[in-house]
């Protein structure tokens, strides 16, 4: 079990790690990116290990990996995008788009559209994670501004 | 600083040129927008718009003169996120008043022309690392960890070279996923190889569209309607290609 955990972290983060070198991500953000990934993928393990749908757990470790890449780039001035693309990239359902297509090749139509049906919820909740931390920044901005305003005018 | 001096043809090419790099470079679409028009307001133009989709930009600036609107072309998009960086590293810069319009636009220029990618072996060895690292990551087991990395490295290098004979995606991406197919049916029937779809699978991963679909869902809930749906056509089109290529092979079993 923890062998297996220790395999999952490690090339979780060296994925990561090569799909920012694939998008060109600067040099110096590639082992970012890979912890981001790593942080991202071990929430998406250990929540579908314990037996939760694998729609929440997309949608939680998406939402934790915009978190940190919202953090990432206040801190390193830099677009979020660097950070929370690849990290985002393990969460694909590539398996998932695949047998969906598999099935449709050999004329299992009933069982290919279930596959692309979920594949399709996955990705939703890829993107819904990942707009749902913008949102809470946006707020948090806003709530910041505001108290800030108000110092100004006591 | 005096607003006056700068005209309006001078601050449409340092948006549009700003603008045209991040796009082509992969940024989002809210990024394109908010940068050209902050850069527009700094210089003092009053009201501008702009429209971007993934295939062009529409940048119109209102200012003393009669209004003025251009259009860029993109033809070209692709992923690179060190470009990204660097025009928002400008934008930055130039909202801080520390760089001036001409400063801006011949560093935009310079920019657009340099070549700032990682070596290509560098890049394929990064996608044969990431295939097989994604078969662990499905559960397959360390016998296929050799087999995935050398198919879905000749995969990728298959996808760049053919993308520079033919310039269409599509087919490039078909032909890709197809000789992935076919190495992993040969190692597989060689006994080198075990599951034949974990294989698969990891090797396909480096052509996924996962940026594409999750931006394409984001620009949506956004309110970015044209572009998020040509983005999720483009998402689909690749998907569909790769689906086919290994499908073909598939059909051989």
């Amino acid at each position: 079990m923890e062998m297996a955990i220790m395999a999952q972290l490690l090339t979780s983060f060296f994925a990561t790690g090569a799909f920012g070198i694939i998008f060109n991500a600067p040099k110096q953000s590639l082992i970012k990116c890979g912890l981001v990934g790593m942080v991202g993928w071990l929430i998406y393990v250990l929540m579908v290990d314990n037996g939760i749908d694998a729609v929440p757990a997309t949608l939680t470790a998406a939402f934790i990996i915009a978190v940190i890449s919202h953090i990432l780039a206040k801190v390193y001035k830099t677009p979020v995008i660097i950070f929370s693309v690849a990290g985002i990239i393990p969460l694909v359902p590539g398996g998932l788009a695949y047998d969906a297509m598999r099935n449709f090749v050999q004329n299992d139509y009933y069982s290919a559209l279930a596959l692309a049906a979920k594949a399709f919820m996955l990705s939703g909740s890829i993107a819904f994670g990942l707009v749902f931390s913008e949102v809470i920044n946006q707020v948090w901005r806003k709530v910041m501004l505001q108290s800030k305003n108000k110092k100004m005018l006591n | 600083m005096d607003i006056q001096e700068h005209s309006i043809d001078g601050v449409m090419e340092v948006c549009l040129l700003a603008g045209k790099i991040m796009l082509q470079s992969g940024a989002e679409t809210y990024r394109v927008e908010d940068t050209m028009m902050r850069i527009a307001s700094f210089f003092g133009i009053r009201q501008s718009h702009s429209y971007v989709t993934p295939t062009g930009i529409i940048f119109s600036a209102e200012g003393n003169e009669p209004t003025k609107t251009k259009l860029i072309r993109i033809s070209e998009r692709s992923t690179d996120l060190k470009k990204v960086t660097m025009v928002n590293s400008i934008s930055r810069k130039i909202s801080n008043g520390e760089l001036g319009l001409e400063d801006a636009l011949l560093q935009l220029k310079e920019i657009d022309l340099l070549n700032v990618t990682f070596p290509f072996s560098v890049q394929v060895a990064a996608a044969a690392l990431s295939s097989g690292c994604f078969l662990i990551m499905f559960n397959g087991t360390w016998h296929d960890f050799f087999p995935s990395i050398v198919s879905g490295g000749i995969g990728f290098l298959g996808f760049v070279y053919f993308h520079r004979l033919v310039p269409i995606k599509f087919f490039s991406e078909f032909l890709a996923s197809f000789i992935i197919g076919i190495l992993t049916l040969l190692f597989v029937k060689t006994g080198w190889g075990h599951e034949l779809d974990k294989i698969i699978i990891g090797s396909v991963m480096p052509l996924v569209p996962g940026l594409l679909i999750t931006n394409a869902v984001r620009d949506l809930m956004a309110g970015h309607l044209v572009s998020g749906l040509s983005k999720g056509a483009e998402a689909f089109l690749t998907a569909f290609a790769i689906g086919s290529g290994i499908a073909v092979v598939l059909s051989f079993l």
